[in-house]
């Protein structure tokens, strides 16, 4: 029922029992009275309609059935609310309407209109209407409110009140809701007020200050001198509140931090006093004394401590004591622990110290309590770099915390595990990190893989391990695994040895034909990108006898590769091809594969088959599809003498750091690895175009001439075509015919494997825009300031450009919560990747994918702003970047 | 420090909200919607704690209410439990054993006694009898001043 419960509980009682049921005062009854005193008091005003009090008003709404009919309730108090604002009206009704408006706004109804009668409230001189009047300013208003200035006067009036009450009211609200305007008018009052006899007042003024501080750090200088005195307090609100300060003072210079090392030995004495001192009924919780107050000053301690051996060594016997003395059985004993932990491992303490600390997190991660097992895993997380040794001891629990049902201990776990890993570990961790990644919710998946990725690449025992993991990987994360896995995979078979080539592409194979069978293939796409291309540069290797050859058993000992027919391979890729659910990126690697293949399969039969399915490609819905289908088909008609040079083996690829290799994407993949490593990648093609024997001088005349007619802008390409020596210059240029075109696409792109088919368009066609996808990457320095060099590598690409924002930290220290943001004019949009981190360590690298998309093709102008904490100081650049090349979008 | 104080209902109701950083109304909405979502969500038997955007939120189930605090990092999660505690031990001791309906249909109180143990987001009060006082004192004040039998319960009414 709608009823409070307390209504309901009198109503069964039978009257003569029921003390407070009194049946000539019943509701009914009261709310005469009362209606009848408010009519006497505003004689016209309120009679227009009967005031709702609060608690019917409550009641009425949570009576209402839908949600309409509370919103007509709330329409018609709202209405009614305002008349009454509008007419200067009964003493008390203005209080009891802003509660009720504060209910109402709770429940999601906007209540602005509110403001001004609050400010009215405050200014009454009465108690009750001040009370009421600052919660709805704490509740209506914020710090970006114009009323602002009504209240600063206000408070200053308060502040200076002779009731407590009402000096504290107004302090309480200065804290909730201080803009800087505000506590710059108002911070010598609470100056004022931190030197007052009053402890209620006092430990209210002090939070206060705290929270000036917050928003104007400059106002610190003043407050200093009133700080100290609070620790000689013996009042715990003054203490806990007088700690708070002094702790946001310190971590706010690194002067005044210097200027409150001496207090250390007050701290201690203050900690000793409440461990030692005899049970205080005020202050306990389970049988601890204040723990509230005991971890503040645990943490300030923690500050002063720093990289301070003098203040270290004056807190070290403290810190042992409350280590070994506090009771653990209870939340409230494993708070204070948790802190002193925290303390110990970050000033400079004795080693033996270190080891409790360690163990104390290790009876940590065995808690029942799944809270205090969160918080070892982070703790553990902390510390793992001043002693690694010290948290492996702890590898098999924190392993285990992988499979515990609780997200927020499972991230936490997944990030130390991969603190944790080292070469002598990187088997066993990566077992159970695969297992972890197998069973993983899908926002893991892609930080997870991604991580374990480089912790392979880092610390792979050796090759054929590497690639096993990849595998596994690639198999286990699906579509989450971030796009350079592929490309990252297929360079490291590509400059692997011959044998593990054969390898490779057999295991590739099980899992190709495993998923094509079972039909998950959509799920596994960057899988089949990867098996596609090794099966299409080694299919041969798989085919022939010798791959009995090689040991297939896994790590369960199990051997599962069955050597399979050349026909039942291309049927697993027809059977691919023709799905629909596979992105067009894994169709393009499919199809390219499949082409080679047809020059490592020897059978005829074989042959014609591959030759059928390319051949279907021809009258793909897809353009990017049907071209190659029709580029490809060539190859097997009139120009098939080219065929086997085209579709020759790729020379092993340059190995490319991760780092760089942040910015591939699905929908430029194909082109990414011509754009990193293009000088390489250029050798090759040359190499390719000089080698191919049948290539006949005729065949380069022709397209030659026809590069030059277009007139195209300056590409790299071209650059390299005419430098070939074309011994026979053109007599008669025929009209390019679109076959033609096609032949020379397809050498290149087949031979690169990865080359954007819109750069050979661009070549062989005279389509009016032109993509500079070989364009080179032009570097823009956004930004260069202490220490923090940040560039932007811009890459054309028609509409969009890709941007690589690179941030190079020259500083002596890391600089942490490293973010960076960027706006771009309406006209454009922009796409930004998550970054590769928050914490740029010296000399280290973040960088993050930008892309910005231009339909309007106007100059691009780029704001941007990077906030990062170094030192514990935070700080905060801003700039606009207008030097990017005029001509970044045509 | 707290950011914010979110009290909701396992029918995802809000009950009480307390601000100390300046939000518009609307981010404040949309904070208030997608975290009582999130938290509602969770099983019971996973831990208090959730790393959310750049809070900690850190939240307690007392009967029909959920208390949920957001944190900032360097925060003590296992104090802010006791924190919350406390809280809840105080609303206990001033309503006479609490219940749901006693914060709807008081909510202005629950607020003035959060007031007199938070201010700006940090504790300014440990001892539970000072807050008690604190807040007696006040209501005498409200009481005396107020014409016999218009508000019930010290109530608004």
């Amino acid at each position: 029922m709608a009823y409070p419960m307390y209504e309901v509980d009198w109503s069964v009682l039978p009257p003569d029992q029921n003390r407070r049921f009194n049946p000539a005062f019943n509701i009914a009854t009261i709310k005469q009275v009362v209606n009848e005193a408010i009519e006497r008091v505003a004689p016209v005003s309120v009679r227009m309609q009967t005031p709702t009090r609060l608690r019917d008003l409550i009641r009425q709404i949570r009576a209402a059935r839908t949600a309409a009919e509370e919103r007509s309730v709330v329409n018609k108090e709202c209405a009614y609310i305002r008349s009454t604002f509008r007419e200067e009206d009964s003493v008390w009704s203005r209080c009891r309407n802003i509660a009720k408006l504060l209910y109402i706004h709770m429940l999601g109804y906007p209540a602005h209109f509110g403001q001004l009668e609050c400010l009215k409230l405050i200014a009454s001189p009465r108690f009750t209407d001040k009370r009421v009047g600052y919660l709805g300013a704490m509740l209506l208003l914020d710090e970006r409110q114009d009323v602002h200035l009504l209240i600063t006067n206000c408070l200053k009036n308060d502040l200076n009140s002779n009731t407590q009450f009402v000096v504290g009211l107004a302090l309480c609200t200065l804290g909730a809701i201080a803009s800087p305007e505000m506590a710059r008018d108002l911070a010598s009052e609470v100056e004022r007020l931190i030197k007052s006899p009053n402890a209620y007042i006092k430990k209210k003024a002090a939070l206060c200050a705290f929270r000036i501080i917050r928003r104007v750090p400059d106002l610190m200088e003043m407050f200093l001198p009133a700080t100290r005195s609070l620790l000689t307090e013996k009042n715990h609100g003054v203490l806990i509140t007088g700690v708070t300060l002094i702790t946001e003072m310190c971590e706010n210079s690194p002067d005044t931090l210097n200027h409150f090392k001496k207090i250390v030995p007050n701290l201690v004495r203050i900690l000793k006093n409440l461990i030692l001192a005899g049970y205080s009924p005020e202050h306990d919780v389970s049988g601890v004394s204040d723990p509230f107050l005991q971890v503040k000053i645990l943490r300030l301690l923690r500050i002063l401590g720093k990289n301070d051996a003098e203040a270290s060594e004056a807190m070290n016997d403290i810190l042992a004591q409350v280590a070994t003395n506090t009771e653990t059985s209870k939340n409230v004993g494993n708070t204070i622990l948790y802190e002193t932990v925290l303390s110990i491992m970050d000033i400079k303490s004795e080693s033996s110290l270190r080891v409790l600390a360690i163990n104390i997190l290790g009876r940590f991660l065995l808690n029942n309590d799944k809270n205090i097992r969160y918080v070892a895993l982070n703790t553990l997380l902390r510390t793992v770099h001043v002693d690694t040794s010290a948290v492996q001891r702890h590898r098999t629990t924190i392993l285990e915390c992988l499979k515990d049902p609780d997200v927020s201990i499972r991230r936490r776990a997944m990030e130390l595990s991969f603190a944790l890993i080292n070469s002598q570990n990187i088997r066993a961790m990566m077992k159970e990190l695969l297992l972890f990644l197998e069973r993983s919710d899908a926002e893991f998946k892609a930080h997870c893989s991604s991580a374990m990725v480089l912790a392979a690449e880092r610390y792979a025992p050796s090759n054929k391990w590497h690639l096993d993991t990849l595998f596994q990987v690639l198999l286990k994360a699906g579509n989450y695994l971030r796009d350079d896995t592929v490309s990252n995979t297929i360079q490291i078979i590509s400059s692997a040895p011959g044998e593990r080539q054969a390898y490779a592409s057999q295991r590739l194979w099980i899992s190709l034909e495993r998923s094509a069978v079972c039909g998950d293939s959509t799920e596994k796409q960057p899988l089949i990108q990867v098996a596609a291309w090794t099966i299409g540069e080694y299919g041969d290797m798989l085919v022939s006898e010798a791959s009995n050859a090689i040991s297939m058993v896994d790590d369960d000992g199990v051997d599962e590769f069955v050597r399979p027919s050349e026909e039942y391979v291309i049927d697993i890729y027809q059977k691919l091809l023709w799905s629909t659910q596979l992105s067009i990126t894994t169709k393009e690697f499919l199809l390219l594969s499949l082409a080679k293949l047809s020059t490592r399969f020897t059978t005829q039969p074989s042959q014609d088959k591959i030759r059928v399915i390319i051949d279907t490609f021809g009258s793909h819905i897809h353009i990017e599809l049907q071209q190659r289908g029709v580029e490809l088909s060539q190859l097997f008609r009139q120009y098939a003498n080219l065929r086997p040079a085209l579709l020759e083996r790729m020379p092993p690829m340059e190995p490319v750091t991760t780092v760089e290799r942040e910015d591939s994407d699905t929908e430029t993949e194909p082109a990414t690895i011509v754009q990193q490593n293009s000088l390489p990648e250029q050798d090759a093609l040359l190499d390719l175009i000089i080698g191919s024997e049948p290539l006949s001088n005729g065949d380069v005349e022709h397209a030659a001439p026809a590069v030059a007619n277009n007139n195209t802008t300056t590409n790299d390409i071209l650059d390299l075509l005419s430098g070939l020596d074309l011994s026979t210059p053109s007599a008669q240029p025929p009209p390019l015919s679109a076959p033609m075109s096609s032949v020379f696409t397809t050498p290149m792109s087949v031979a690169n494997n990865n080359v954007s088919p819109a750069l050979l368009d661009g070549l062989f066609t005279s389509a009016a825009p032109m993509p500079q996808m070989q364009a080179p990457e032009t570097v823009v320095t956004a930004l260069e300031r202490n220490g923090l060099r940040v560039e932007l590598h811009v890459q054309r690409g028609g509409e969009t450009a890709t941007i690589t924002m690179k941030a190079h930290s020259s500083a002596n220290s890391a600089m942490s919560e490293f973010l960076f943001q960027a706006a771009v004019p309406r006209t454009f949009r922009l796409d930004m990747m998550s970054p590769s981190g928050s914490v740029l360590t010296p000399q280290g690298e973040i960088t993050q994918l930008l892309k910005i998309t231009n339909p309007s093709k106007t100059p691009l102008r780029l704001r941007i702003r990077i906030s990062y904490t170094i030192d514990g100081n935070p700080v905060l650049e801003q700039a606009e970047v207008n030097n990017f090349p005029p001509d970044l979008f045509n | 420090m707290m950011q914010f104080m979110l009290l909701f209902s396992r029918q995802g109701k809000l009950r009480l909200q307390k601000w100390y950083v300046a939000h518009p109304d609307k981010l404040k909405k949309k904070i208030t919607r997608e975290l009582i979502t999130t938290v509602l969500a969770r099983k019971p038997k996973m831990c208090s704690f959730l790393e959310w955007k750049d809070v900690k939120v850190v939240y307690k189930r007392y009967a029909s209410l959920y208390f949920c605090c957001a944190m900032e990092q360097e925060d003590n999660e296992l104090l802010t439990l006791e924190l919350i505690h406390r809280y809840v031990e105080l609303l206990d001791k001033y309503f006479g054993s609490v219940c749901e309906l006693d914060i709807i249909f008081n909510f202005e109180k629950a607020y003035f006694i959060l007031d007199e143990l938070v201010l700006g987001g940090e504790l300014q009060e440990t001892s539970k009898k000072n807050v008690l006082k604190a807040i007696a004192a006040q209501d005498l004040l409200q009481e005396e001043e107020t014409p016999q039998g218009f508000f019930e319960d010290h109530g608004l009414g």
